[in-house]
C-alpha cells in the first residue's frame, strides 16, 4: 500500500515550520495547505503578487481581482499584502521564501529537476518554476514515484529539459521520502510509506540510493 | 500640464499604433488585463505585433482576441497553457514564441523601465533558458545575463487613476502592470474609476503619473474569472490554492 495523494501532502506538510513563508505549486502541493500541523502557522505566497493567501471564497464572494498563481479565486487575510510581480520574484530570487513545495516530472540524484517541458509535446511554459527553484531556500518535491507507463521518475540523470540544476532538497513520493540535498551527498531513502518494501522501491527507482531510516 | 485624459480606448490609442510594433500588456491570466484597450487594438487591426505579456488570454477573451484576428506575430510570455488557438498557431509556425521564466520576465521589464540594459540572475542557469547567453560567476555561484525589455507601447489596467496619471492598483490585479507602465515608450492606461487630482492619497499611489501618457475610464469591464474556486459555507479552512 503506497501513500495516497493526500497522505503525500500530509507528509510534505511536516516540512513546514512555524513562521515559514511558503510557496506551494499546483497539484498535490496545493493539498499541503489542508494538512498544516497544529501549532504551526505559515504564510503562503502566491507569486503573481500576494503574501498571506486565505482560503477559497464562499460561493458568490469571488473577486476577479484576487486570484492565486493557479488562477483560482482566493481570499485575503488580515495579515495579507499585495505587490507587483517584480517585487514578488525579488522576494523569491532574493532567498526570502523559506520553502517551496512543487511537483516534478523527473528528479535526478544530483538534485537536478525537470518539471516544465516534454520535447515534442506542446510546451505551455515554465511560469515561475525556474525562479522558485533558483531562489527559495529549501525545495521539496512531491511526485508519484513512477510515470503511468511505469518509467522511473527518480533517475540517475534527467533526460527532460531542466528547470534547475542541483536544486532539490527532498523528494516525497507515494513510496517514501528521499533526501537529495541538492546533490551534495548521496541520494538517501529516509522513510518508507506504510506497507511498501525496500525491494519495491529498489525495483522502481533508477537512481542508486543509500538507505538511512531515522 | 499636458492633458492626459481621453474619452475612450480608441482616442487614447490614436496615432500610437503601427504594424510591427512591440506592445506590453499588463495582467496575469485574465486578472488585471486592459480589456478595453485590447478590444480597441483588435478594432483598429494593427498587425505583426510582438506582444510581451505573462500569458496570452484565453480563447475569445483577453489577448486571445488578437490571436483570433491574426494580429500577433510573436509572444514573449512565461506561460500560455490556457489557449487552444495559441497552440494551433504555434504548432503551424504562424506564431513565434519566446518563453521567459516569470520572474525573469518581470525583472527584464522592471530593468527596461529603469534604464538598466542587462542584469544577472540565478534563474535558468544550466537550462534551455541560458542557451546563447553570457553566464558569469559571482561569489562562487553562476548567473545568466538577461536583457532589459522595453516596448513601443504599454497597455495597462489600474483600479483608480487621476487626471495626472497617478495610479492605484487593486489586489492581485497589480501583477505586471506597474513595471510595464514604466517600460513603454508610450503608456496608455484604462481605469475603473477616474478621479480628480487630489482625490488619491499621495502616500498610496503605486505608479506616479510621469509614466502615463494617456488615461481613460473604461466604459465597461467584463473581468472574467478563469477558475472560479469556492468552498462550501459549512466547512472551515478549506485549502488555499496553488501556482505553476
Amino acid at each position: 500500500m503506497a501513500w495516497t495523494r493526500d497522505q503525500m501532502a500530509a507528509r510534505a506538510a511536516r516540512e513546514l515550520q512555524d513562521g515559514f513563508y511558503v510557496n506551494l505549486g499546483i497539484g498535490i502541493p496545493t493539498l499541503v495547505a489542508n494538512y498544516i500541523p497544529d501549532g504551526v502557522e505559515v504564510t503562503l505566497q502566491s507569486e503573481n503578487g500576494m503574501l498571506g493567501m486565505g482560503p477559497f471564497p464562499f460561493e458568490g464572494e469571488e473577486d476577479a481581482d484576487l486570484i492565486n498563481a493557479g488562477k483560482q479565486t482566493i481570499t485575503e487575510l488580515d495579515s495579507s499584502s499585495y505587490f507587483s510581480s517584480a517585487d514578488s520574484f525579488a522576494m523569491i530570487r532574493g532567498g526570502h521564501i523559506d520553502l517551496s513545495i512543487l511537483g516534478a516530472m523527473q528528479v535526478a540524484a544530483n538534485g537536478d529537476l525537470a518539471n516544465w517541458m516534454v520535447p515534442g509535446k506542446m510546451v505551455k511554459g515554465m511560469g515561475g518554476a525556474m525562479d522558485l527553484v533558483a531562489g527559495v531556500k529549501r525545495v521539496v518535491i512531491v511526485m508519484e514515484h513512477s510515470e503511468k507507463s511505469g518509467a522511473p521518475k527518480l533517475v540517475k540523470a534527467c533526460n527532460l529539459p531542466l528547470t534547475g540544476q542541483g536544486v532539490v532538497d527532498l523528494v516525497i513520493t507515494d513510496l517514501g521520502v528521499f533526501e537529495v540535498n541538492r546533490g551534495r551527498s548521496p541520494l538517501r531513502l529516509v522513510e518508507l510509506a506504510e506497507g511498501v518494501t525496500l525491494d519495491e522501491v529498489r525495483a522502481r527507482t533508477e537512481a542508486s540510493f543509500e538507505v538511512a531510516f531515522a | 500640464m499636458a492633458n492626459k485624459v481621453r474619452k475612450d480606448a480608441a482616442e487614447a490609442l490614436d496615432g500610437l499604433l503601427f504594424d510591427g510594433m512591440t506592445i506590453m500588456a499588463g495582467g496575469f491570466g485574465l486578472c488585471g488585463i486592459p480589456e478595453n484597450l485590447i478590444a480597441a487594438i483588435r478594432a483598429q487591426g494593427v498587425k505583426d505585433l510582438t506582444v510581451i505579456s505573462n500569458n496570452c488570454g484565453i480563447d475569445g477573451f483577453g489577448l486571445g482576441v488578437l490571436l483570433e484576428n491574426r494580429q500577433i506575430k510573436k509572444m514573449i510570455s512565461s506561460y500560455v497553457g490556457e489557449n487552444k488557438l495559441f497552440e494551433q498557431l504555434y504548432l503551424s509556425g504562424e506564431l513565434e514564441l519566446e518563453f521567459n521564466p516569470q520572474g525573469t520576465l518581470a525583472e527584464r521589464i522592471r530593468a527596461g523601465g529603469a534604464g538598466i540594459p542587462a542584469f544577472f540572475t540565478k534563474t535558468g542557469v544550466g537550462t534551455l533558458v541560458a542557451e546563447g547567453k553570457e553566464v558569469r560567476e559571482f561569489d562562487g555561484e553562476l548567473y545568466v545575463m538577461e536583457r532589459g525589455l522595453t516596448a513601443d507601447l504599454s497597455i495597462i489596467k489600474a483600479d483608480v487613476g487621476d487626471s495626472a496619471g497617478n495610479l492605484v492598483f487593486r489586489k492581485t490585479a497589480r501583477n505586471f502592470n506597474p513595471m510595464m507602465a514604466t517600460a513603454g515608450a508610450k503608456t496608455v492606461v484604462e481605469v475603473e474609476r477616474l478621479v480628480a487630482t487630489g482625490d488619491l492619497d499621495k502616500d498610496h499611489i503605486h505608479t506616479p503619473g510621469i509614466y502615463v501618457d494617456a488615461i481613460f475610464e473604461g466604459a465597461a469591464f467584463e473581468k472574467r474569472i478563469e477558475r472560479v474556486t469556492t468552498r462550501p459555507r459549512a466547512v472551515e479552512g478549506a485549502g488555499a490554492g496553488g501556482e505553476v
